[in-house]
């Protein structure tokens, strides 16, 4: 029985583990290493001489404090507008039955098919327009492209599950429907509101492809750093495994709290429908 | 009569999220129309005109667009189909109790939430061909007997950029598919063990049946996001060598950072007419069932 458990669990599951976490391994070995064992002869797997060079040098002299403030800037603004906007709808969707409903709720789940680079050409000339270019808002506004369907998607799922009885009750008890939401479904309704900001937070800090074209020297984020550390340093890999490493630690302990009630969201919609 | 009064409230909650997404989703989408039709070039704003279908027409004629519409087939085929079968042996296998499994489960996510550049940068660093730990693997194991410089050479660079796109994938995949197995009813495999099933009668019988919506749903987004993707591919080779690892996605995100909009708008709103026709008749079901 254990031989068997061996060869159709353990062994498996240990190669696609290795497969999936030795990336993370090697980077913050990497990030540790001194440079001339980095570049010597033979690879290490363990550094014989541990530093913290490469990560003095990221905010000494490459000042990575402002991309990772610019960064928090964004998501967090991001979170904030998509949450709200997107619990309202959600709310509406799932307590009042009324024309275009449906239709509506088609346009929020559609526009997850728009690619990125479709909605980016336009929206470059949109914020040049506008002078927003350059600016963390034109971030927010780009991001709000995906982080809102998904939220109203999340959002409804969550609120359906949650039984009318809870706020009819306190209604008959003579509150109105602003003040039933408030005292009776918010707090049951708060973890599920924190998954879907922590995957939005995840979203807007992890997104490249907006943030390249839409700030600049002084509003740049995480990702548009790290990708330009190559262009000015060739490649440093030390630096730029280091600034790796401080990127994901944050998505990583934020996704270890949210990710149950996360994955329960995610997957409610596929499993039920 | 008096007629039914409209109730405004429900309309009044949805208006902020829409208003947001018609402007940055709504407009932004028919700008594009719009752009596609003229020559939208902002290395050259005094010429922007209308030129008609002249973008479409070059876009047919590029031979660049058709060795990237080969490659986002290819990319989109062996990434999405490998991502989905490792991802369903992964659910399976996290699907059996042992300890320590919500942990497991939790940490196999994590490739998932990493950002894409973040992912080109390490993979990138794997498959250096000087200093790459994968080459070193491959020469202690006695594969190969000197370095490949895996992402510089034609033969070996589109490889192994799908590598990295099926890593990103795995665990979506595992997540979707483990759910869909927890609500599967056990009286099932129960009556199947009654009848002498086997392993994998159960698998295909029961197993991959029931499985059957979770299956298309997570197959069609991944389809949507990994032919949308730019980030992993634009930060590992950029597209080279010689247009070897250009994607339809990435050619657009290259022709658009030069700024050349209104070609790459073209080609963008041929990306979206594919996918919309991958995804339109799956969506229109799950419409007329709500």
């Amino acid at each position: 029985m254990r031989w068997k458990k061996i060869f159709s669990l353990y062994f498996p599951l240990g190669t696609i583990l290795l497969f999936l976490l030795f990336p993370f391994y090697w980077t913050f070995v990497t990030s540790i290493k001194p440079e001339d064992e980095l570049y010597g002869s033979t690879v290490t797997y363990w550094p014989k001489e541990l530093t913290l060079a490469s990560y003095q040098k990221l905010f000494g002299e490459f000042n990575f404090l402002l991309p990772m403030w610019n960064s928090f800037l964004v998501a967090t603004i991001t979170t904030f507008v998509t949450l709200f906007v997107s619990t309202l709808a959600a709310y509406s969707f799932t307590r009042y039955e009324f024309k275009g409903k449906g239709l509506l709720m088609g346009l929020f789940l559609t526009n997850n098919m728009f690619p990125n680079v479709l909605l980016l050409i336009p929206l470059f000339a949109i914020m040049r327009s506008f002078d927003l270019l350059y600016t963390p808002m034109s971030l927010v506004m780009a991001y709000a492209t995906f982080t809102i369907p998904f939220s109203v998607w999340m959002l409804t799922g969550y609120l359906k599950d949650l039984p009318n009885a809870l706020e009819e009750a306190a209604m008959i008890d003579g509150a109105n429907r602003a003040i039933a939401f408030i005292k009776v479904i918010l707090p049951v309704l708060t973890p599920s509101i924190v998954a879907t900001g922590v995957y939005i937070f995840i979203q807007s800090w992890n997104e490249y492809t907006f943030a390249v074209l839409f700030t600049n020297e002084a509003t740049r984020t995480i990702p548009v750093t790290l990708k330009n550390l190559i262009g000015q340093l060739g490649v440093q890999w030390d630096l730029l495994t280091a600034g790796g490493i401080i990127t994901i630690i944050p998505v990583c302990i934020m996704f270890f709290f949210a990710q149950k009630k996360l994955i329960e969201g995610m997957t409610a919609g596929s499993v039920k429908g | 009569m008096r007629r039914k009064k409209i109730n405004l409230w429900p309309y009044l909650l949805v208006l902020p999220a829409l208003l947001i997404v018609t402007f940055v989703v709504f407009i932004p989408v028919i700008e594009a129309i719009f752009m596609s039709f003229q020559s939208y070039d902002l290395r050259r704003p005094d010429k922007i005109a209308y030129l008609g279908f002249k973008n479409f027409a070059e876009m047919f004629s590029d031979p660049i667009f058709w060795l990237a519409f080969k490659n986002t087939i290819i990319w989109v085929v062996f990434g999405v189909g490998l991502q989905f079968l490792f991802g369903f042996i992964l659910a399976l296998l996290l699907n059996q109790s042992f300890r320590g499994r919500g942990m497991i489960r939790a940490v196999s996510l994590i490739p998932w939430a990493t950002p894409g550049v973040l992912i080109g940068l390490m993979w990138k660093w794997i498959y250096d061909g000087n200093y790459g730990v994968l080459n070193d693997l491959l020469i202690k194991l006695g594969l190969i007997d000197q370095g490949i410089t895996f992402l510089s050479q034609t033969s070996t660079a589109f490889g192994s950029v799908i590598v990295t796109i099926i890593w990103q994938g795995i665990p979506f995949f595992a997540i979707m598919i483990l759910a869909g197995l927890q609500v599967i009813s056990q009286e099932m495999y129960e009556a199947a063990d009654i009848d002498g099933a086997s392993k994998l009668q159960k698998l295909f019988h029961i197993t991959i049946p029931s499985l059957k919506n979770v299956i298309i749903i997570t197959i069609l987004l991944r389809i949507i996001w990994v032919s949308n993707s730019v980030d992993i591919i634009h930060n590992m080779t950029g597209g080279g060598p010689s247009y070897s690892t250009q994607t339809l996605s990435v050619y657009i995100f290259n022709k658009a950072t030069v700024l050349d909009l209104g070609y790459s708008s073209s080609m963008a709103l041929f990306l979206m007419f594919m996918l919309a026709m991958v995804a339109v008749p799956y969506l229109k079901n799950a419409f007329k069932e709500r």
